[in-house]
């Protein structure tokens, strides 16, 4: 199957709220090895200015990736997940995500391409509160490799 | 700790440097914990069914588990405002043992008008960068 290049420019609006709870934060910061005490410790969150523990740099991927499957899990889409290598992730950080936040996330597909079998595939999520301030923009490329070169 | 200051820093410079294991257990862990339950990242079977040498970490797992050190360097999460990469080589997890990721942090640029620091990581296994153009976006007082 073939990654459908129609889909470059669509754009999904937001599902159900994301709530980042404290537990699930301190779950995700032990698992890549994040200790610093921000992560995990109230106190020490709020001596920095925090309202709660803060999440880490990259921890958006958990919002972002249950927003992108609206897309790669759609069969139209031909993404074949047994073909993909994570090619390259960016976050941007308009304010630091903390427990308690209420998350909602525009999925926006930005560029889906193909040159020599290989496809590329850009998506971002636009990671909002609830009064649509900015939180975080999480960009991710996927190559899809060619079915005859697995 | 004292957090760093914008001011006494230099492009070149390096400022952390750490080796962080990774084992099969972990990598259960970060599946959970992430919510990425592709089988390359914990069945033997499955990566090498796809033509991987076997499992392989999560290049999410390797690009969060670098930025720690930024973190811990910076002395708040909430100082990166920006941080992107490329995922240039896979890691091999071995079972039974673990695998080693080394990560040095640099001061790549500054931005004294923005108040930031960019800072450069290098991260490898065995000597191979397993990471490209790995950058952390840091504001600093």
């Amino acid at each position: 199957m073939q990654v459908d290049t129609s889909f470059a420019g669509r754009a999904y609006p937001p599902g159900d709220v994301y709530v980042v709870a404290r537990e699930k934060l301190r779950e995700f910061a032990e698992a890549t090895g994040a200790t610093h005490p921000a992560h995990t410790d109230v106190a020490a969150a709020r001596a920095l200015g925090h309202p709660d523990v803060v999440a880490p740099p990259t921890f958006a991927v958990v919002v972002a990736q249950r927003t992108e499957a609206q897309y790669v899990d759609d069969p139209a889409a031909g993404v074949d997940f047994s073909r993909v290598v994570h090619a390259d992730e960016r976050f941007t950080h308009h304010r630091p995500i903390h427990a308690g936040d209420r998350l909602l996330t525009t999925l926006h597909v930005d560029s889906v391409t193909q040159r020599a079998g290989l496809s590329m595939v850009t998506t971002r999520c636009e990671i909002a509160d609830e009064s649509g301030a900015p939180v975080a923009t999480v960009v991710s490329t996927l190559a899809v490799r060619p079915e005859d070169a697995a | 700790m004292t957090a760093p200051v914008l001011a006494d820093l230099e492009v070149g410079q390096e400022v952390a440097r750490r080796t962080v294991a990774v084992d099969r257990a972990r990598l259960v862990r970060y599946a959970g914990a992430s919510g990425d339950f592709n089988p390359i990242h914990w069945n033997e079977r499955v990566a090498t069914s796809v033509g991987l040498p076997g499992v392989i970490a999560h290049g999410m797992w390797t690009m969060g588990a670098a930025v720690a050190v930024v973190v811990d360097w910076a002395g708040d999460p909430g100082a990166v405002v920006d941080y992107q990469t490329r995922f240039t080589r896979p890691v091999p997890v071995p079972d039974p043992g673990e695998a080693h990721v080394d990560v040095v942090a640099t001061v790549g640029a500054l931005d004294l008008e923005a108040g930031t620091a960019r800072v450069d990581l290098t991260v490898t296994v065995e000597g191979a960068r397993v990471l490209g153009k790995a950058q952390a976006v840091v504001r600093l007082g």
